[in-house]
């Protein structure tokens, strides 16, 4: 219900504390992040030929998005806001002239002072590209004319009509998705004897040509306007069918679909994106485990990924010829089994102690046993079963009589975790919808009053405990036989944390928000030790993992795809039900309020 | 009625029940053992049991024990002062601020950089009282921001929300920060540098041997203590601290401007980190952007132990915590025959947590936490 | 024999009192009030009824059997159910999971039924639904039909705790407890609900208690009302006895200034 009757303000009407406090936090955030080193780190993956890096994106997105920020009017209920226009686009810019005098600052300093001592990127080189290998002069108009240019952008997104900044969104996005895909299009293309393709898209050494950039943006906002929101129209419709019967053959519809394009894939592929897929399929794998424990049940396991260890030890035991005191080698499939009772032993021993205990302290005790679990691996004192710190290695590939799946062949990996995914996400969705999963539910929402209405809480959350830590343990023992040995180094608490992430920016709860996670958090950014298609990410995965944590839980809870349940909460709201009036009034006032 | 009180402690046993108790009976017990074990070991070496489980158990020698015991108890001092900042922000605000230990990792990076600058320019050396507070106010300045800030970042739009969620918000400041400072400092490990001879020379005291570095923490903790405990207890800000702990509502009713409060708390806390991070250098003189994480941790257990909430208890499950990670794996662990024990400390620690937890849940000095939180 | 016994009952937080000597029966079958000015204690009563505060004396007895020391998802076993004052659903859940899930006890599926969708499985959780169903559709149109796929939290005030009603009504108890059913409910929406009181015993055979402020309400369900003050219990009787009581009359109105001692 935007009102926007009033005419708009004048051009130097500004809240010129606000747009100046904005503006300084846009200097100081560019500031920081050439400090941190993002900018010369990440110059070296091109986006766009010639133009554009991944070093200078992280720079110049500040500006927008706070010039966007700048110009967001507070929407307060019965007070009407002025018409967006020219002062909100001065104040875009403003932020974004602060912003680029922040630069220029930051240049002086570092070529007049040396701080080079505690600051590790104050230095000719972060100069170097702050100038583009000019003089200062040069560097800080660039900066200032940056600032301002996208400042006035950000600010102008709210006066777009929703059509063109569909266009413009489109146009953005796409590209953006296209060069970081670069890798896998070139791969695809290749394995499609399509290799014209990439090479008319795509430069030599890397980053889109500067021709097909214009091509391609024109292409993509066109998009909008020839779909004229059917797709739109045709997505809601399949959401929001209220036929249960229709709902469930789209869904296998979809689910076939997907299974296909991943059978197929893998063999147009090359072996780095098949190992990639196969790492997020094995991060896919943790998340959806614990999905069920955090997701569904509630329990903030921080300490997950001792099952993960439990799996891949186990599996290292049962199979490595080079396993300290237990020689014989079995086949995987029976050292699978012991896996399970392992990792339902590992998730009724740490679950108990925890499974009373209030929900944060849960979060701390399972972190230390997370903890106590890698320490106990590394410990000389269960070297002569555990190898300490040099781990187990030579752990054979699986056999599986005609084929064979081992590390050096990523795309039987790949079609291993394939089938360990494609039975967890069984298990989770069945889970769900039965007596145990509206269990969890209820106990994540109220505890107390879920053991009031008869739910043994006790019996509940560990069972989610333990279907979690065998999800996991799986895991575990598909990674040691992928990469043939396990090290206690691969078991830190980061990998909790990263799953956690994972989780979280999906969709607590939701499947699909969780497939999604992984594929573009792992898949992308990459996982503890696994680099992913921005592989200049690896020195600062974790601070973007961070912030993204934050950001999550700041202004998106629910996550990027949050369950069915959450987005039909915002739909369907009852109006008018507590009017002191008669049965039949209410009833019509309803339906008044819900032709609204 | 003494029939009526049997039958109150009826209570039906569940597997769990069963499970846990079998855990206690038996952590208890390898305590027990454990302790005799090493009391044997030192009055007579070729104990049967000793040549069963330990034969090359050279035992302690009366110096070494105390050696232990006054590292543990320094230690100790440092995670009481950075556990007083989880204790103050759960009594207030209920949720565990999982980036405290960053807070802390920030005062002993700031006092790193301060005291190499000293160093270049001679102070250090000159007059080192002098350098010290400039470093101790340094790293309380930039602690105390670092803590304010999150706050209102990442904490204060949160605040009504369960508490689950800002624990794992926490958790992302957490990584950002440590992550920031690998990217802002490099990943090399940073030294103070050297102390004067005067203060690191080994003294006697009380035929105590210990290193002036120790005697210094130990009294610089009790002196910050001494400080908070005025501030909680004895001023206008402590009482509206204590009240707004107490119920938000009604404090802010009786015209305590909560925010403000909250801020403070959070700020004394940093400043408590702040100072616990200049005695980590000065104990360990090194620092990398790790230095955070582990102390964090073992500084909320230390919370946990004492009861959290509760300020002297925070303080006095530090040094609880400092003795047992120090002395529990050679009077317990070692004489069970358990090799390398020196490399299960940070075990030991979450042992404790875990063990407290289990025994007794509101810590050995009681937590002092309003209804809400407790639920 | 009674369906409840309460002997002796004594509840004390930190040195108050706030329950003492309570000591009634419950038949089965019967309609009792309990009333009391703010803060006598009734709430804390349920509270011991369904094991969420242990007694600090005294007994309960079910059906025969003490409740002491049974966790409360065992009590709710045994047969008895509750609402809460401050209505307390599980906010995202559909109206139907709400009904559906709080019939946990009465059903045992696990993990693998539901893995392998055993004939078991399928069967009960047909049952599961239809029983849901029915227990809504005892409320008229408001809770079921587009409703029954709709999150609590999207409830108006009194649907909510109509829920409330029917999520305890789907454990299967004999005795329910409802704590303050019609608060907030405007006068034709108590007066539906008075109605169904009656209807709960009548066609679903629930004995039940009820800790009720509105006096038109109590007067109209109730075969026999208790009073409590200052958690004792200082008259039991019909409606007209109780109402008539100089003592009960003090209680809710304070004693007349003269008598001040």
């Amino acid at each position: 219900m935007m009102s926007t009757s009033l005419p708009s303000r004048k051009l130097f009407d500004q809240d010129w504390k606000r747009v100046s406090f904005w503006g300084s936090i846009c200097a100081l955030s560019q500031v920081f992040i050439c400090l941190v080193g993002l900018p010369a780190e990440l110059n070296r993956r091109i986006l766009i030929e010639s133009t554009l890096s991944l070093g200078y994106l992280f720079i110049i997105w500040v500006p927008l998005v706070f010039g966007y920020v700048v110009s967001k009017m507070v929407e307060l209920e019965g007070v009407e806001n002025p018409k967006p226009g020219a002062a909100e686009l001065l104040s875009g810019a403003i932020t974004g002239l602060l912003g680029g005098l922040g630069l220029v600052v930051l240049m002086l300093g570092i070529d007049n002072f040396d701080l080079r001592d505690p600051l590790l990127n104050w230095n000719p080189k972060l100069l170097r590209l702050l100038t583009f290998e000019n003089s200062i002069g040069f560097g800080s108009m660039i900066w200032l004319l940056v600032g301002v240019g996208l400042g006035v952008f950000g600010a102008s997104l709210h006066q777009m009509t929703t059509r063109i900044r569909k266009m413009v969104a489109y146009a953005i996005f796409g590209l953006f998705t296209l060069a970081v895909l670069e890798d896998v299009i070139d791969d695809l293309s290749e394995g499609l004897r399509l290799e014209w393709l990439s090479d008319m898209i795509y430069a030599k050494r890397g980053g889109i040509t500067v021709t097909s950039t214009i091509v391609i943006a024109v292409v993509l906002a066109a998009l909008p306007l020839l779909t004229r929101g059917k797709v739109k129209e045709a997505v809601s419709r399949y959401r929001s069918s209220d036929n249960p019967a229709e709902q469930q053959r789209n869904s296998i519809v979809l689910f076939a679909l997907v299974a296909v394009v991943f059978l197929v894939l893998p063999w147009f592929l090359g072996g780095i994106i098949n190992e990639l897929l196969a790492n997020v399929g094995l991060f896919l794998l943790l998340a959806l485990g614990l999905n069920i424990v955090v997701g569904l049940a509630g329990l903030l396991d921080l300490g997950y990924v001792a099952f993960f260890a439990v799996g891949g030890y186990t599996t290292a035991v049962f199979t490595s010829p080079n396993s300290p005191w237990f020689s014989p080698e079995t086949h995987f499939g029976i050292s699978l089994l012991v896996v399970v009772v392992m990792a339902t032993l590992a998730g009724l021993l740490i679950g108990a102690p925890v499974i009373r205990m209030r929900g944060d302290y849960l979060a701390i005790v399972t972190l230390g046993f997370g903890e106590i679990i890698r320490l106990l691996f590394l410990s000389d004192w269960l070297k002569p079963y555990l190898g300490g710190s040099q781990g187990i290695t030579n752990i054979p590939g699986i056999d599986l009589g005609p084929w064979e799946v081992r590390g050096a062949d990523p795309r039987s990996v790949f079609y291993m975790v394939l089938a360990f995914c494609v039975l967890a996400i069984y298990v989770s969705w069945r889970l769900q919808g039965s007596r145990i999963g509206r269990a969890w539910m209820a106990i994540r929402e109220d505890e107390s009053v879920a053991e009031v209405m008869g739910i043994n809480t006790v019996n509940s959350k560990l069972m989610a405990f333990v279907v979690g830590a065998v999800l996991a343990s799986f895991s575990g023992a598909v990674l040691a036989a992928k990469v043939g040995s396990v090290f206690p180094k691969s078991f830190e608490i980061l990998v909790s944390i990263i799953i956690l992430v994972v989780v979280i920016v999906g969709g607590m709860g939701s499947i699909t928000g969780v497939m999604v996670g992984s594929l573009v958090l792992i898949g992308i950014l990459g996982g503890p030790r696994q680099p992913g298609l921005l592989q200049e990410f690896q020195n600062y995965k974790l601070l973007i993992y961070g912030a993204l944590l934050v950001f999550m839980m700041l202004k998106r809870p629910e996550g990027l795809v949050p369950t069915a349940r959450r987005t039909r909460e915002l739909h369907q709201e009852e109006y008018l039900q507590d009017a002191w009036l008669g049965d039949d009034d209410s009833e019509q006032q309803e339906e008044a309020g819900e032709r609204l | 009625m003494s029939e009526i009180l049997k039958k109150k402690f009826k209570k039906r046993v569940s597997g769990v029940d069963r499970f846990l108790t079998f855990i206690r009976v038996l952590m208890a017990t390898l305590i027990v053992v454990g302790v005799l074990a090493f009391i044997a070991q030192q009055v007579w070496p070729e104990n049967p049991f000793t040549e069963w489980r330990n034969p090359d158990a050279r035992g302690l020698t009366g110096d070494q024990f105390k050696g232990l015991i006054v590292s543990g108890l320094s230690q100790g001092a440092m995670y009481g002062l950075i556990a007083l900042g989880y204790s103050m922000v759960y009594g207030v605000l209920g949720f565990i601020n999982f980036a405290h230990g960053e807070v802390f990792m920030v005062g002993t990076m700031s006092g790193w950089i301060t005291s190499e600058k000293l160093h270049d320019a001679g102070l250090w050396e000159s007059n080192f009282i002098l350098s010290l507070f400039v470093i101790i106010f340094v790293a309380i300045a930039t602690s105390t921001v670092t803590a304010v800030i999150t706050e209102r970042i990442a904490y204060r739009p949160l605040r009504n929300s369960p508490r689950l969620i800002p624990l794992i918000t926490s958790i992302g400041v957490s990584f950002f920060i440590q992550n920031a400072a690998l990217g802002l400092f490099g990943p090399t490990s940073k030294g103070y540098p050297r102390l004067p001879e005067w203060l690191s020379k080994q003294r006697s005291i009380l035929t105590v041997e210990i290193a002036g570095t120790k005697i210094l923490v130990m009294v610089v903790a009790a002196v910050s203590m001494a400080g908070l405990w005025y501030l909680v207890e004895r001023t206008q800000t402590g009482r509206a601290m204590r009240a707004v702990a107490e119920d938000k509502e009604i404090a802010s009713l009786m015209g305590i401007n909560v925010n403000r409060t909250i801020v403070i708390t959070f700020g004394v806390g940093g400043a408590m980190a702040g100072v616990g991070g200049i005695l980590w250098g000065l104990l360990f003189r090194s620092v990398t952007h790790m230095t955070g994480f582990l102390p964090g941790i073992k500084a909320f257990t230390a919370a946990v132990v004492g009861g959290i909430g509760n300020m002297g208890g925070a303080m006095a499950g530090g040094v609880f915590l400092g003795s047992a990670e120090s002395i529990a794996p050679m009077v317990i662990l070692e004489p069970l025959g358990v090799p390398g024990v020196s490399q299960l400390k940070d075990a030991v620690a979450f042992t404790v947590l875990v063990l407290v937890l289990l025994f007794k849940p509101s810590g050995l000095f009681g937590e002092r936490l309003s209804q809400e939180d407790r639920a | 024999m009674s369906l409840l016994e309460i002997e002796n009952l004594q509840i004390t937080f930190g040195g108050l009192d706030a329950l003492s000597n309570l000591d009634f029966a419950i038949e089965e079958g019967e309609i009792v009030s309990v009333i009391g000015p703010n803060g006598a204690g009734k709430t804390t009563f349920f509270n011991a009824i369904s094991g969420m505060i242990p007694p600090t004396s005294g007994e309960i007895i079910f059906d025969g059997e003490s409740v002491l020391g049974l966790d409360p998802n065992q009590i709710t076993e045994m047969g008895i159910a509750r609402t809460f004052q401050n209505v307390r659903l599980f906010p995202n859940m559909t109206v139907l999971e709400n009904v559906m899930v709080s019939q946990h006890c009465r059903t045992s599926q696990l993990v693998v039924g539901a893995l392998f969708q055993t004939k078991a499985f399928k069967k009960e959780e047909k049952e599961i639904r239809e029983r849901a169903e029915e227990i809504l559709s005892f409320f008229g149109t408001r809770l079921v039909g587009y409703r029954l796929d709709q999150p609590a939290f999207a409830l108006s005030y009194a649907n909510r705790r109509r829920l409330e009603i029917a999520r305890a009504m789907a454990t299967q108890p004999r005795l329910l407890l409802l704590d303050e059913p019609v608060a907030g409910m405007n006068p034709i929406e108590t007066a539906e609900l008075t109605a169904l009181i009656g209807r709960l015993r009548d066609e679903w055979g629930f004995t039940i208690v009820i800790i009720e402020h509105d006096m038109k309400v109590v007067r109209d369900v109730s075969d026999r009302v208790v009073v409590l003050d200052h958690g004792v219990p200082i008259a039991q009787g019909s409606y007209d006895d109780v109402s008539t009581n100089p003592d009960v009359i003090e209680a809710y109105l304070g004693r007349p200034v003269e008598a001040k001692r």
